[in-house]
């Protein structure tokens, strides 16, 4: 008998499948991990308590705090009082469910997506929820995951399950060798640029080739993350010896004859050679630049070596107008050399870029060295793990000899839910996932970057590679 | 939730595309812990423009919102869809919607429909010359019109029906127990637990 050649994401579906939709309804997934934090969950838990309901599976639930948590003087009570409210909400709400949660102060505390894989929660095979849409992070693993609403939290507390319409595959192939300077967050700036922030809405990413399979776990997951920002709600990325060796005696990796079964379960994890994907997308990897953006939706990038495009070159109307008003948003004119453009930030956190590889990354080249008169250069480590490594390392010393501030963990300017917000009209080199509007404060200009454009821009003052340091 | 049928609502154009959900609430409203009241966070910057759209009659009183391609892209966040609840919308027409808030839509009771392109301009050219023009939604017939104009609509039929019968997903996923309870059953022993917390 042969059996359909099956993608990865189609197999997955397959062996969460508890019910079978008909007549159009979706199909019953079960889920295997639900993350929590403190902003998209306290409606959830008000839900269940109207309801009488308790939650179903509080051994495959987990909670820490991350959006309203401030990043200095943590051991004081939260300053402003709805970040207090929400924080203590959850710690409520967690207290009387029986969830476990990692609070502020907890050496396990970050931002959730650092703190699932920190502890080998994440892991292959799995499907992986959260209130937060950069929850594809955990597709790196080659797990199923991804961001849901509010809703869909209480529905997965209550029933262990979720109501899914199938998606569609896309591949993502990225051949070649990336060139000194260029990284993940480089590929994934790429990808979205190329396919637009609506190219993935209805699919689940998967990314191939032999510059995926060079990457570590951690540039994995940088690409996984984005994926939301090309519009798909989930990435992801077939296990290998990279994904065991990363899980491996992590606290919740399984041991003896479970880690075998895992592994033999894990090596079939991958998308059949024959199978098809409903599109195909190629990248070549040995040509890429460092990538940025230059407006204000993450689709609007380019090679950090080209200049801000004129929205006049745009033949889509749509295109060209959401253009001009990105320009005007950015204070840009068309033509400007990307590596003219002087920041006065620079933050180096996000669950995009806050793993101990990004932090040693930008660690490598700003060290002896002095950042640029005027620059602001903030680092957040992504969870309090990640910053007692870093400590361990001496890299915290690195970045303060820099002139950088160093911080506690949590999203933090990111999405300025926390005091750690720009001001009006002013400019960041961001390694975060948003370049929105007012994302990062109110009028703020948010250009995104990865770690080592990042670190090389706060020496020169403007948007700069690793390469312009060099003579 | 309310059952929905057919409603007539003043139209509001919302001409930009890619709207992500930072502009439609930004992430300062997101503290509350309450599931209502999010209707001053709706499109909290722009509204700080004397000229947005919503601030001045007879848009403020609107309850359909007919916007550019790709509404709703980014953040999951649900307080999108309740912030336009809050305000008065009923429903949103778009030719592409972001999927999360297409899904959060249609569980908060909030019409998401997908018009084309075209059909959203001649809507706005529509308001333009007539402000104030109120539209009727059809769910059930999946139209939406005005004058002597009648727009077809895209809602995915499972959607359709929810609304239309006010479900709530949680009771109907609730009537599988035994299918959920047999799939635990035979889930592998690999599988993490999250309790007893390890690393700790």
């Amino acid at each position: 008998m042969t059996q359909k050649p099956l993608t990865l994401a189609e197999k997955l579906w397959r062996d969460h499948l508890v019910v079978k939709g008909e007549n159009g309804a979706p199909d019953l997934l079960y889920i295997d991990l639900h993350l929590i934090h403190e902003v998209t969950s306290p409606q959830a838990f008000d839900g269940l308590r109207l309801a009488g309901r308790d939650i179903r599976r509080k051994d495959l639930t987990i909670a820490t705090e991350d959006h309203n948590t401030p990043t200095a003087d943590i051991h004081l009570p939260i300053a402003e009082p709805t970040s207090r409210a929400q924080v203590q909400a959850l710690r409520d709400n967690t207290a009387e469910y029986g969830v476990r949660i990692h609070s502020l102060g907890d050496k396990n505390q970050g931002i959730v997506h650092v703190v699932g894989p920190q502890l080998g929660l994440t892991m292959p095979g799995l499907t992986i929820v959260c209130g937060d849409s950069h929850t594809s992070t955990h597709g790196a693993f080659g797990s199923l995951a991804m961001g849901i609403g509010t809703s869909e939290v209480e529905h997965v507390l209550a029933t262990q399950t979720l109501p899914l319409k199938p998606f569609k595959t896309m591949a993502i192939n990225v051949e070649g060798t990336l060139r000194p300077g260029v990284s993940a967050k480089d590929i994934i700036l790429a990808v979205i640029a190329k396919i637009t922030t609506g190219g993935g809405q209805g699919y689940v990413l998967e990314y191939r080739g032999s510059a995926i399979r060079s990457l570590s776990m951690e540039g994995r997951m940088t690409i996984c993350n984005m994926s939301i920002e090309a519009g798909a709600r989930a990435g992801m990325v077939a296990p290998d010896e990279v994904t065991f060796e990363y899980l491996k005696g992590r606290p919740h990796a399984p041991e003896g004859a479970d880690w075998d079964a895992a592994i033999e379960y894990w090596k079939t994890l991958k998308t059949d050679d024959d199978a098809v994907f409903d599109a195909e997308v190629f990248i070549d990897a040995d040509s890429l630049d460092p990538f940025v953006t230059w407006g204000t939706n993450p689709g609007q990038g380019v090679s950090l070596l080209d200049s801000v495009p004129d929205p006049a070159s745009y033949d889509d109307p749509s295109l060209r107008a959401a253009a001009e008003r990105a320009l005007e948003y950015m204070d840009l004119q068309p033509g400007t050399k990307m590596k003219d453009i002087a920041v006065n930030t620079v933050f180096l956190g996000s669950c995009t870029n806050a793993r101990i590889e990004d932090l040693r990354a930008a660690a490598e080249i700003i060290k002896g060295k002095k950042k640029a008169d005027g620059i602001r250069m903030m680092v957040v480590p992504g969870s309090q793990k990640v910053r007692l490594q870093a400590e361990e390392e001496g890299l915290d010393k690195v970045f303060k000899d820099f002139g950088a501030e160093w911080r506690f963990a949590g999203c933090s300017m990111c999405l300025g839910m926390n005091p750690d917000q720009l001001g009006p009209g002013e400019r960041a080199a961001s390694t975060s996932n948003r370049n929105f509007e007012g994302r990062q404060g109110k009028g703020a200009r948010t250009h995104l970057v990865s770690p080592v454009v990042a670190a090389a821009t706060a020496i020169r003052g403007t948007l700069s590679s690793p390469s312009d340091l060099e003579g | 939730m309310e059952r929905i049928s057919v409603f007539t609502g003043v139209a509001a154009p919302l001409k930009r595309s890619n709207v992500d959900t930072d502009q439609i609430i930004p992430a300062v409203y997101l503290k509350r812990i309450t599931k209502t009241g999010f209707e001053d966070g709706l499109f909290a910057n722009w509204r700080q423009d004397p000229e947005f759209v919503l601030n001045n009659a007879p848009f403020d009183k609107a309850e359909v919102l007919i916007a550019g391609s790709d509404f709703g892209t980014g953040s999951s966040r649900e307080h999108a869809v309740w912030a336009l609840r809050d305000f008065g919308f009923k429903a949103v027409f778009s030719a592409k919607f972001a999927d999360i808030f297409y899904g959060n839509a249609g569980k908060q009771g909030l019409v998401a429909g997908v018009i084309s392109d075209e059909a959203t301009s001649q809507i706005w050219d529509a308001i333009d010359a007539n402000p104030g023009l109120e539209v009727k939604v059809d769910l059930p017939a999946q139209q939406l019109s005005y004058g002597d104009t009648v727009v077809p609509f895209e809602i995915d039929e499972y959607t359709k029906w929810r609304l239309m019968e006010g479900l709530d997903d949680i009771g109907i996923t609730l009537q599988n127990e035994q299918a959920i309870a047999d799939y635990e059953a035979r889930r592998e022993s690999w599988k993490p637990k999250t309790l007893p917390a390890k690393g700790v």
